[in-house]
């Protein structure tokens, strides 16, 4: 059983690696991190619902916007500025916001079960878009540095206190979300959803009832993208419609596929390589998205089950 | 006792009518066979007895609750299972994954979301239980996918039992298998029946030597209607369903 002690070798050293970053890194990389941390929690979630449910969501940033645009609500609006308090309420806000959209979208599956998805996403778009008064319109709103566990490290600058105290807060969410997410497919419930990803009429012979776990599915990953979402509008400093429109969806979905869905860790190592893909590319040519468009090419063709699957040698679930 | 009673089904496609008048009822430690040839109506049958499909009329009535149309998942919890007639199972779970699932929802674990489903003992003891009647215990770490055509039949048919129903419906559990192996699987069934404590089995086969060779009791379907309702040796001096649902006189 040599073999087994190798994930968790890995583990740890990438832990600490990520915990070094700000201290050998420097801040450019510091902070690059920082939408990392929001996005790998953001697609943990989502890879509930597609690589363990088997339903794709293309308007995941819908929830990813709720956070943000929740966080800036909260700061900026309401002058509360518990970081801690606002986790709470984008995730409350993503449950009232997913019971009713999740309910009609969980009626269907496959493309009609993506389509619908993003069909909300850019309805929300529109409404963050339009509603002026209400969300700033595409001037967006601003999202206040927060208290940190009621701490307000005022003596630390901008630059300082992301790469310091958020930094580290941002890493200790992203290892709590795994956490439960760990717990949440190693569960019953989680062998359940992963029935009826591959086979959902076989499942209801079986008892599972499908719409309603696939329902449930749907909460956890919108709770899990508020989250995200808040994550990463803190660094920005600015909630505004392009986090919620379809493009930024498309690149969650990029991410999951880059990473793998076929696997826990792929979403996390999907959103990292994206990150850091995308700052080289970027840097690089100005048409960097000519370059993702190949990327995702080659990773659909030649590497269906993702960086992880090649990290694993061969793609595996779960338990 | 009667478990489950269907009485005067209808069911209509369209205009196509693929049951009239059907009325049936299979008792406690019955094993009932239906019969009858293509589109005789097997297939819908089962769908409105398994509350898959809602009968056009008439009523399914499953220990004294109606339960016409109300779904398989509400039929399961009931004590009505089934199997497939083509292979049904989770490629991507392992042979331990199948049965848990089914083992899972008997228990009413499936919405303990952060339990950890391997240190479920009674999960664990569920599964090796059906396991073991089925010849699966040194199989658990396989994946669906890679079992042979027989064992994936019979892993349906397992995870079926794990539900330990009251009442399990087979929809042709030896087609695909070779003569030679049919009785030993039907062997393996029916013990296993005995032993999870299933009152009833509803069987449709094809395959007459094993229709003979186990019912009780046999229905023989034609265009949709019930031709017959007897024992074996009733069906055997029945010329016309002779005729029309077994072909040839048998000698």
């Amino acid at each position: 059983m040599r073999g087994a002690v190798i994930p968790y070798v890995a583990g740890a050293a990438a832990l600490f690696l990520t915990a070094a970053v700000p201290f050998v890194g420097g801040a450019y990389y510091a902070t690059l991190m920082l939408p990392f941390f929001g996005y790998a929690v953001a697609l943990l979630g989502m890879n509930l619902l597609f690589g363990y449910t088997g339903l794709l969501s293309f308007g995941h940033a819908l929830f990813i916007a709720l956070g943000a645009y929740t966080a800036a609500y909260l700061t900026s609006g309401a002058g509360v500025l518990h970081f801690e308090v606002v986790l709470l309420a984008a995730a409350v806000v993503a449950v009232v916001v997913a019971v009713p959209v999740g309910l009609l979208c969980v009626r269907y599956v496959k493309i009609y079960f993506g389509m619908l998805t993003l069909a909300f996403g850019m309805l929300f778009y529109s409404f963050l878009y339009k509603f002026y008064h209400l969300t700033g319109g595409d001037e967006g709103m601003r999202v206040l540095r927060p208290l940190l566990l009621g701490q307000p490290f005022a003596g630390l600058g901008k630059v300082q206190f992301l790469t310091g105290p958020y930094y580290f807060y941002g890493l200790t969410l992203l290892l709590l979300a795994a956490a439960v997410m760990w717990r949440l497919v190693h569960s019953p419930f989680g062998l359940c959803l992963r029935s009826i990803r591959e086979n959902p009429e076989k499942a209801e012979y079986v008892g599972v009832r499908v719409r309603r776990f696939r329902f449930y599915a749907f909460l956890i990953a919108a709770v899990f993208g508020a989250v995200g979402g808040v994550l990463l509008a803190v660094p920005t400093g600015l909630a505004d419609p392009l986090l919620a429109y379809w493009t930024h969806s498309g690149n969650l979905v990029f991410m999951l596929l880059l990473g793998g869905f076929s696997s826990f860790f792929g979403p996390i190592l999907g959103a990292f390589v994206f990150i850091f893909l995308q700052d080289v590319v970027m840097s690089a040519t100005p048409y960097w998205r000519f370059v993702f468009g190949a990327i995702l090419a080659l990773v659909v063709i030649f590497f269906p089950h993702g960086l992880m699957g090649l990290v694993e040698g061969r793609a595996r679930m779960g338990a | 006792m009667a478990l489950l009673t269907a009485t005067h089904v209808r069911k209509l496609y369209g205009s196509f009518c693929a049951l009239e008048d059907v009325s049936l009822t299979v008792n406690a430690g019955e094993f009932v066979s239906i019969i009858g040839p293509n589109g005789a109506g097997k297939t819908t049958l089962v769908n409105v007895l398994t509350g898959l499909l809602a009968p056009t009329a008439g009523t399914v009535r499953f220990k004294d609750e109606d339960v016409a149309g109300v779904g398989p998942v509400r039929l399961a919890r009931l004590g009505l299972a089934r199997s497939f007639q083509l292979v049904n199972v989770f490629p991507g779970l392992t042979v331990a994954e199948t049965l848990a699932v089914a083992v899972v929802s008997r228990l009413g674990r499936g919405t303990r979301l952060f339990a950890a489903l391997d240190r479920d003992t009674a999960v664990r003891d569920g599964v090796c239980a059906v396991a073991e009647l089925f010849g699966f215990n040194d199989k658990l770490t396989r994946p669906a996918r890679t079992l042979p055509q027989g064992d994936k039949k019979l892993l349906d048919v397992a995870s079926a039992f794990a539900l330990r129903p009251e009442i399990i419906l087979l929809d042709e559990p030896t087609s695909g298998v070779s003569t030679r192996d049919k009785t030993a699987i039907m062997d393996v069934l029916v013990q296993a029946a005995t032993r999870v404590g299933i009152k009833a089995i509803i069987q449709v086969e094809h395959d007459m030597d094993i229709v003979f060779g186990y019912s009780d009791r046999i229905i023989a379907l034609h265009q949709g209607r019930v031709l017959a309702d007897t024992t074996p040796d009733g069906i055997r001096a029945d010329a016309e369903v002779v005729a029309t649902v077994i072909g040839k006189p048998r000698t």
